[in-house]
């Protein structure tokens, strides 16, 4: 359960790029976030995943509210966060497998059970057999397929994309919210932002529609 | 628990895996790293090996002890008894006839000797002292020169305490060359970490956003500045021990020719586990102000 009241988020230099905005998303809900470039999307999803602090007003998750939140109690929140990033951020220096094996080293889990749990994860995307190529040999669709099974093997209840199927073609965009209503459908919460209204009406999510930082 | 030996563990897998990810950097940065460390620890073996030469070359240590002209025989007698309780060493009491007798006998003195009007000579201890510490010498010269109709005392070796005042600047020297060894070394050690760090922004940006903590960020750097100072100093370690196996054969030629005998001692696995400890207690402490100060902009 995620609930926002007057939430505000004002970067350092000024810009407003959230306007007080209240929401509630309860658990197992399939959100869309949508809105124009620029309206604050991603600075949503960043404060949800508690990567980005509000400057004003709360923002409740689990029953933790965020903006009185000590920072060394951040990293612990957002591990309850799978977070697929809208330039993906994976780690072209290491293996398929080894990026999502991230997640899992960070908790601390050993590495025979992190191994069985990563491979399962690339499993769920299709991608188990490409394990031990590098992200930079994979197709677009698959390196966004790679960064939902980082960002699921952790198994989250709350799964967050930020445009999700940016630059892919429809194909592969479809196979992209395929795996997401999947993930819908055993109980996870998923929130994804996107600029692209025509999947709205497709999967009929409840959708949170900013416009230049406000919620109508 | 687990979870915390399983970081461990894979904090130092990923520093082992970082160095030999870049063989040619690590093995310069070894290099540097073992070759500061090694002039201080080759200049802590020559001082060791000297102040070892010098204990040797102490047992011919003597105090000569002059009484005055008109010390009576009981006075002498008192004079002896004060060395027995002061539990002195061994002595040999030389008295003025025996002096005059010996004056005698070499070559062109007897007739000056017979010329004078009486024996111008002292009564005289001649003390080997069981402490040859140069200290000890001259605390006990001191005491000596305190006591009743002790006219003289004159500690026959002064170059034993030029040797000790040398040893101590040599010492002295010492540490003020391997403060800046190893302040060089946490100089590397922050460079190579400041470098490391800027080329993972990505992996550290990513593991801070997905719920790391900023011990699990900074472990693995910790523990490659560690290491590598670790093997640093093991390496100076080797060098010293080489150096010195080296000079053995030479040192103890030589000593032969003075009609001693002295080897060289070489760093033993005690000084090479110091020297390893100190090289990773420095790189730790580089790599500390390095993350320190390089994760600042991740903040
Ligand atoms: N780190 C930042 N510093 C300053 N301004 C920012 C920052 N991130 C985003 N903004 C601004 O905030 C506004 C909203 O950005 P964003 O949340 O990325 O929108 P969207 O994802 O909907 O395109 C934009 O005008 C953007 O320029
Ligand atoms: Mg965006």
């Amino acid at each position: 359960m995620i609930v926002a009241s007057d939430l505000s988020k004002r970067y350092p230099g000024g810009f407003e790029a959230l306007k007080g905005i209240d929401f509630r998303i309860a658990a197992g809900q399939l959100v869309f976030i949508t809105g124009h470039s620029g309206a604050g999307k991603t600075t949503l999803v960043k404060l949800i995943a508690s990567i980005e602090r509000p400057t004003s007003g709360s923002l409740i998750v689990n029953g933790q509210n965020l903006s009185a939140l000590r920072r060394s109690a951040l990293p612990y929140l957002r591990r309850n966060f799978g977070m697929v990033f809208q330039d993906q951020k994976l780690l072209f220096d290491r293996s398929v497998l080894d990026n999502v094996l991230l997640p899992l080293q960070i908790i601390g889990l050993p590495r025979r059970e992190s191994i069985r749990r990563a491979q399962a994860a690339l499993d769920k995307v299709g991608l188990l057999q490409r394990e031990k190529a590098r992200p930079i040999a994979l197709s677009g669709g698959e390196q966004q397929r790679l960064a939902i099974a980082r960002a699921v093997v952790n198994r989250p209840t709350v799964l967050i994309a930020d445009e999700p199927t940016g630059n892919l073609d429809s194909e592969s965009a479809t196979e992209i919210l395929e795996i997401f209503a999947a993930f819908h459908q055993v109980g996870v919460t998923v929130v994804i932002a996107t600029h692209d209204q025509s999947w709205v009406a497709r999967y009929c999510p409840n959708v949170l529609h900013l416009d230049h930082g406000r919620l109508p | 628990m687990s979870a915390w030996l399983a970081q461990h563990h894979a904090a130092l897998a990923s520093a082992f895996r970082r160095l030999l990810a870049t063989p040619l950097t690590t093995f310069l940065s070894l290099l540097v790293i073992g070759i500061a460390l090694t002039l201080p620890a080759a200049g802590y073996a020559l001082l060791d090996n000297l102040r070892e030469l010098g204990r040797n070359a102490s047992g011919v240590q003597q105090i000569s002890l002059f009484l005055s002209l008109d010390a009576s025989k009981k006075e002498v007698a008192d004079i002896e008894s004060r060395l027995r309780s002061a539990a002195a060493g061994k002595w040999k009491f030389v008295p003025r006839e025996d002096a005059l007798k010996r004056l005698q006998k070499s070559e062109g003195m007897a007739e000056i000797v017979a010329s004078l009007p009486r024996n111008p000579l002292p009564d005289a201890f001649i003390v080997e002292p069981a402490n040859t510490e140069p200290e000890a010498l001259e605390i006990m010269r001191k005491e000596i020169a305190g006591w009743p109709k002790v006219a003289h005392v004159q500690l026959d070796s002064a170059w034993v305490k030029r040797f000790d005042a040398f040893l101590k600047l040599g010492k002295l020297a010492l540490w003020m060359l391997a403060g800046i060894f190893a302040a060089g070394l946490i100089l590397v050690t922050f460079n190579t970490i400041r470098l490391q760090v800027m080329a993972q922004a990505m992996e550290i940006e990513v593991a801070r956003m997905i719920g790391a903590t900023d011990a699990f960020i900074r472990r693995p750097f910790y523990y490659f500045g560690a290491l590598q100072g670790g093997l640093g100093g093991l390496l100076a370690a080797l060098l010293v021990g080489a150096g010195l196996h080296l000079l053995a054969a030479p040192v103890a030629d030589l000593a032969a020719l003075y009609g001693g005998s002295f080897s060289l001692r070489r760093p033993g696995l005690l000084e090479t586990g110091v020297l390893t400890a100190a090289g990773a207690l420095l790189g730790w402490l580089g790599a500390q102000l390095s993350v320190s100060l390089s994760l600042r902009k991740f903040d």
